[in-house]
């Protein structure tokens, strides 16, 4: 099928810019961590560009096992831990230099920028069935690729380089929600959802729409609190009170889902395990209260918006 | 039974000590699957079976370079330009307009804001421009607040803007979330359900700044705040 080809080609792409930093950092003679930096993202790049690299010309016979995968993932998992995947200096351009070009070539620079959502958005919008959503973004990160460098006049050689800095910046963690999802799936076959639904079955009646979405919500709110990542506790609070209370009642699962997530983002506006949104900024901004500086402002604006994901949730997605 | 939340105690316990992210993630994955009864093997099937089905999550990857390139050509410096010639506003005008901008950006996945990039260089100093201007020399304590509330409109934006972007992490992540729970969804209509928060987001922060607006000018235009009034009736 055309769509899985397709999307199967956009890991290959994905790859690449993995197989681009190894490369670099291979050649970079004062890296600091080469070895365990070129084999963490050699090994993303591999799962990337074969783990299925038969489905490009449609032979699903062709594959990587999946437990293979699974101890390259722990492999990664390892690497990741021993702190030993850096990133040493990139090619990059001047303060001066960006100010030159602002002024230059002018308002003309959002046009790639905005072409990025917009052409994801209109191909996704006219042939969901045939191309869906992942190879629409594809597309659009192409055409934005050559219309960014039509105005820029940069080089594509730049463009590969900037690509791959921003990989290495993010580092390990930008795997995180693949990964997150895969720790789903482990916890579907282990029935990890059943034990919460249980427990919290004993407290709330099942079938009651409105305590299942009020559940929900504060739930992802609170683990994100606990947690101060809610792409985390969207996994488990999605698994455990989510499907039982919430989707297997009926909700519209898209509209659900969305507002269950932002709802997190409530919780992750009211703690300090959210140092990097809540607790650098002090720093950043010289704010006495480095604890508390910002969340007792966003505290009333979190509370006012968990309420009305709430209300949005039952009136809506029902 | 319980004994195969271990997994969940782990992620709490590992994520409060800040210990590496991607480590005590598998970690929880290993402990869940060998506690109900799989072997170390089977867990790895399964965890590697995972990562490969939802590498859809990682996608975003792909428009790394385009926004990269960009950056290296001054889009930022570019958007600072045009912020940086507003002028001859209020503290909660231009704060409300900020948090226009940014969730906006955040819902075409510009990576536009930031507290050190923004925040600081910009808007903090506009802000409390606006706010000399207006009111003279403010107090220690309302200086934290401004400062306080520049910091809090950054995170608002890009938190409540960024799933309108199909392409967004938080996206990619509920897609494949809700795949493993057997509900298949198309990115495009979680972008869509996110357009009301977004624009919730947008007037209850503007309501937030307007009031301390208001406060400020009860606090330091007594006089003024009856000539206003006068002016009014």
């Amino acid at each position: 099928m055309l769509k899985d080809s397709l999307t199967e080609l956009l890991y290959i792409l994905c790859g690449l810019i993995c197989f681009f930093s190894v490369y670099s950092t291979c050649k970079d003679k004062k890296h600091p961590s080469k070895l365990a930096t070129a084999l963490f993202w050699s090994i993303l790049g591999f799962i990337f560009t074969f783990s299925r690299i038969g489905t490009l010309w449609g032979n699903s016979e062709i594959y990587i096992n999946n437990t293979v995968v699974g101890y390259l993932v722990l492999a990664m998992a390892i690497l990741s831990a021993s702190k030993k995947v850096k990133y040493n200096t990139f090619n990059e351009s001047t303060a001066d230099f960006k100010e030159k070009m602002a002024a230059i070539i002018g308002n003309k620079i959002f046009i790639p920028a905005l072409s990025l959502a917009i052409v994801a958005f209109v191909i996704a919008q006219l042939w969901t069935k045939q191309l869906g959503s992942l190879v629409a973004l594809g597309i659009s990160a192409v055409v934005a690729s050559i219309l960014s460098l039509m105005i820029t006049k940069g080089k594509c050689s730049e463009m590969i380089e900037d690509g791959r800095r921003l990989l290495e910046v993010v580092g390990p963690v930008s795997i995180l929600p693949q990964l997150l999802a895969a720790l789903g799936s482990v916890f579907a076959v282990a029935g990890v959802g059943d034990v919460i639904a249980g427990a919290i079955k004993t407290v709330i009646p099942e079938g009651n729409i409105f305590l299942g979405v009020v559940t929900y919500c504060i739930g992802m709110a609170l683990f994100t609190m606990i947690m101060g990542n809610g792409f985390a506790a969207f996994t488990v609070i999605t698994v455990g009170i989510g499907v039982p209370f919430v989707f297997m009642q009926g909700a519209d699962p898209a509209i659900a889902s969305t507002l269950a997530l932002t709802a997190g983002f409530c919780g992750t506006l009211l703690t300090p395990m959210a140092a990097n949104f809540n607790i650098v900024p002090t720093a950043i901004l010289e704010i006495d209260d480095r604890k508390y500086g910002l969340i007792k402002y966003q505290a009333p604006v979190a509370i006012v918006m968990l309420i009305i994901h709430i209300i949005l949730m039952y009136v809506w997605a029902f | 039974m319980m004994i195969k939340l271990i997994g969940i105690v782990i992620i709490v316990i590992g994520f409060m000590l800040k210990l590496d992210t991607i480590a005590v993630v598998v970690i929880a994955g290993i402990a869940t699957g060998l506690v109900s009864g799989l072997s170390f093997n089977e867990v790895m099937t399964i965890l590697g079976e995972g990562f490969v089905t939802n590498r859809h999550m990682s996608i975003f990857i792909i428009s790394l370079p385009v926004i990269g390139l960009l950056e290296r050509y001054g889009l930022r410096e570019r958007a600072a330009f045009l912020i940086g010639k507003i002028k001859s506003l209020t503290m909660g005008k231009l704060t409300s307009l900020y948090l226009i901008i940014r969730t906006v950006s955040a819902m075409f996945g510009l990576r536009m804001g930031g507290h050190v990039q923004f925040i600081r260089p910009l808007i903090l100093p506009m802000a409390e421009g606006a706010a000399t201007s207006r009111y003279g020399k403010l107090d220690e304590e309302d200086v934290q607040t401004i400062k306080g509330l520049e910091g809090a409109v950054e995170n608002y934006g890009n938190f409540f803007g960024q799933n309108f972007f199909v392409a967004s992490g938080g996206v990619l992540l509920i897609v494949g979330v809700m795949k493993e729970q057997g509900y298949y969804l198309e990115a495009i209509d979680v972008a869509k359900a996110s357009l009301p928060i977004a624009l919730i987001i947008m007037i209850v922060g503007t309501l937030q700044f307007l009031y301390y607006d208001k406060k400020f000018d009860k606090k330091y235009l007594k006089t003024f705040d009856k000539s206003e009034k006068a002016n009014i009736n």
